[in-house]
């Protein structure tokens, strides 16, 4: 049974702008907030896994998008060193949390940014790491070296999708859900070099965040939006289940951010 | 050109981040070489690659570094140059560092400077409150300046051989034999004397007295006449000889219409110095009509300069030859500056002696009948002089009947 990690929207609002989806002016509708929020909740819960919940702390909004806290394989938990002021307080308290929940936290020196399972999704054999917008390419050297795999470095060239978890989304049978676009034209290669069924996300359907999706087995859990890839995604046997996100998408999020695996490897090499 | 080394780790050759660094480099108009590069065995290692990157510009190599830095490139920092003081005027310090003609750089407080001249077989001196790095022999060097020594800090930029069209560079190597056919050589020789003049290049001719000997007279005033001298450097025979031609007729006595010893010819060389002597310098028996043909005559109706250095056997010598060699040396260094072609014909002696002082950017043409003359010139490891094995008179006259055409 898959273990995920979430964190209660207690405080979540739109409080900074530090993306090109977040406008202060442009407020999250709490009681929105909270039913699709529980909506996630409620649909991971049904599909055979079991869900922790961080505390959510005041002043820290964006402690709901728990995919940015940092990366676990098997019992190491690499926090993330967020790029912006406005995050880096979350850190030490998903650390304390996963100190308590028996992971060794292994830290990354302080001056290369890394923002965590949304900037390094594991494909196969390989750890796919966006960099440039939030985590820095060095600080996928320093995660290779700990956990001993091949990472491939991939820079993400349209602001709207700062992390690779926004534009890219491995699927079990080797392939992945994905939007080239918000690559450069080598990282797009070297994708297309180490997986081989690639499903190109419409642009239309990319803004909606549909490769922010979490996928449990057979079961994808994804945003409202794209009826295309879910007719892809059907054809191919998945199950799509589609969410209401609307109000996290004001922060430029949505269930995949929202969601961390405990872990989402239990061995970096397979 | 100014560089940094850079070093990229990491899965560089799967990410495809290897192949995107030095397509950026080219993108932004500068230029690489890979140092070193050591690729991961297994599937798991992580590669290194340490790249030497350069631009024309200071500003153009910072930019293209700090968008290398965006996709994990590190600078390496570069070690300063070690100094110390000239222990007294005139003497280099112990293990000093012995410039080359090529381009070089030095590094001071972290930053690059440029030595000028590029000038061959000297010591760097730098001047700290200028900035500057200067390239200085022996009796230019007084007792404490700080001067370069060991090799660190010092990066040296060859000349590179031409790729972007087909020059006469391009087959500068093994020209020099008698039986490869002059035709094209001299061809190619003239299509570099007329980009070095269209880019606003100085030519320097540099030439022995067989100019004169070979009865290369008319082809050579030709040549000043058509604008393709700007400096002649040579000693005191060629100037002796051109102008004793010019008055009767004669080099060394011997008539040159006829090939035959002229009567008391022998005494025409003295006659000839005594003459200029009289009338103050050559440029002065030009302009008083004293001298009136020749190549001294055309140098001085054309504003082409001209330094003539002295040595041990010269007759007289003429006003004009300066007989410190150092000064000389001087005289010529001064000059040079600008010359981006020079054309060598038929002197060993002042050949070797310019060729020591120009930078490797000079394109040479070297013309002798003596093969090792051409030889002992072409190899001096630049890519940049061309040798031709001929006699002057048919060199010359089919060269400016090239140009002329």
């Amino acid at each position: 049974m898959r273990q995920l990690l979430l964190c209660p929207p207690d405080y979540y609002g739109i409080e900074y702008e530090i993306n090109p989806w977040m406008s202060r002016a442009r407020g999250a509708d709490t009681p929105l907030v909270q039913a699709q929020w529980k909506g996630l909740f409620e649909t991971l819960s049904k599909l055979d896994c079991k869900i922790e919940l961080v505390p959510p702390r005041p002043k820290l909004p964006d402690m709901v998008f728990t995919a940015n806290a940092g990366l676990t394989v098997g019992h190491r938990f690499i926090p993330s060193n967020f790029r912006h002021v406005e995050r880096s307080g979350e850190a030490p308290h998903f650390a304390r949390w996963m100190e308590e929940h028996g992971y060794e936290i292994v830290w990354l020196p302080k001056e290369l940014y890394f923002e965590g399972e949304g900037d390094a999704l594991f494909g196969g054999d390989v750890l796919f790491c966006g960099y440039k917008f939030r985590s820095d390419i060095n600080s996928h050297r320093a995660v290779a070296d700990i956990l001993g795999c091949l990472v491939i470095s991939v820079e993400l060239v349209d602001p709207r999708f700062y992390h690779i978890d926004t534009c890219f989304c491995p699927l079990p049978d080797g392939g992945a859900i994905w939007f080239p676009e918000a690559f450069d034209e080598y990282g797009q290669r070297a994708i297309r070099d180490h997986l081989h069924d690639l499903i190109d996300v419409a642009p239309e359907e990319a803004a909606h965040f549909s490769c922010n999706a979490v996928v449990l087995d057979r079961d994808i859990v994804l945003p409202e939006g794209a009826p295309k890839l879910v007719a892809t995604l059907r054809d191919r046997g998945y199950i799509c289940h589609e969410l209401p996100m609307t109000e996290f998408l004001k922060a430029g999020g949505a269930c995949k951010c929202l969601t961390m695996f405990l872990p989402q490897r239990e061995k970096a090499a397979l | 050109m100014f560089s940094e080394t850079v070093v990229l780790r990491g899965h560089i050759i799967d990410s495809l981040i290897l192949p995107k660094v030095l397509d950026q480099i080219l993108t932004q108009g500068g230029d690489f070489k890979i140092g070193e590069i050591k690729i991961g065995q297994n599937r798991v290692d992580q590669s290194y690659a340490r790249i030497e990157v350069s631009a024309s510009t200071h500003e153009a190599l910072d930019d293209i570094v700090l968008r290398l830095r965006q996709h994990g490139a590190e600078v390496i920092e570069k070690a300063d140059v070690q100094l110390a003081p000239a222990p007294a005027d005139g003497v280099f310090p112990k293990d000093f560092y012995v410039t080359t003609n090529q381009q070089t750089f030095i590094t001071l407080d972290g930053a690059e400077i440029e030595v000028h001249p590029a000038l061959m077989d000297c010591a760097i001196v730098i001047d700290r409150s200028a900035r500057r790095a200067t390239a200085r022999k022996f009796h230019e060097v007084s007792r404490g300046m700080e001067i370069v020594i060991g090799h660190q800090g010092i990066k040296v930029v060859p000349v590179q051989r031409s790729t972007s069209h087909t020059a006469v560079f391009e087959f500068m190597s093994t020209n020099i034999s008698l039986e490869k056919p002059k035709s094209g050589v001299i061809r190619e020789m003239a299509t570099e004397l007329k980009r070095a003049r269209k880019e606003g290049g100085k030519i320097l001719v540099v030439a022995g007295p067989a100019v004169v000997h070979s009865g290369a007279v008319p082809h050579l005033e030709r040549l000043i006449e058509l604008g393709y001298v700007d400096l002649l450097f040579g000693g005191n025979a060629i100037a002796l000889h051109d102008i004793e031609n010019a008055f009767f007729g004669t080099s060394l006595g011997i008539n040159l219409e006829r090939g035959s010893l002229a009567e008391r010819g022998h005494e025409n060389q003295m006659r000839a110095i005594n003459i200029i002597r009289e009338a103050g310098s050559i440029s002065r028996a030009v302009e008083t009509g004293v001298l009136k043909s020749g190549i001294m005559a055309a140098c001085v109706r054309h504003g082409v300069e001209f330094v003539l250095a002295g040595s041990i056997r010269d007759d007289g010598p003429l006003p004009e030859v300066i007989t410190d060699t150092l000064a000389a040396q001087d005289a010529m260094r001064e000059k040079i500056t600008g010359v981006t072609a020079a054309l060598m014909m038929g002197t060993m002696l002042h050949s070797m002696a310019v060729a020591n002082l120009l930078p490797a950017t000079v394109k040479t043409l070297c013309v002798d009948v003596n093969p090792a003359a051409v030889s002992k010139l072409t190899d001096r490891g630049s890519f940049q002089s061309l040798g031709l094995v001929s006699d002057l008179d048919p060199f010359l006259r089919e060269l400016t009947a090239t140009l002329a055409r």
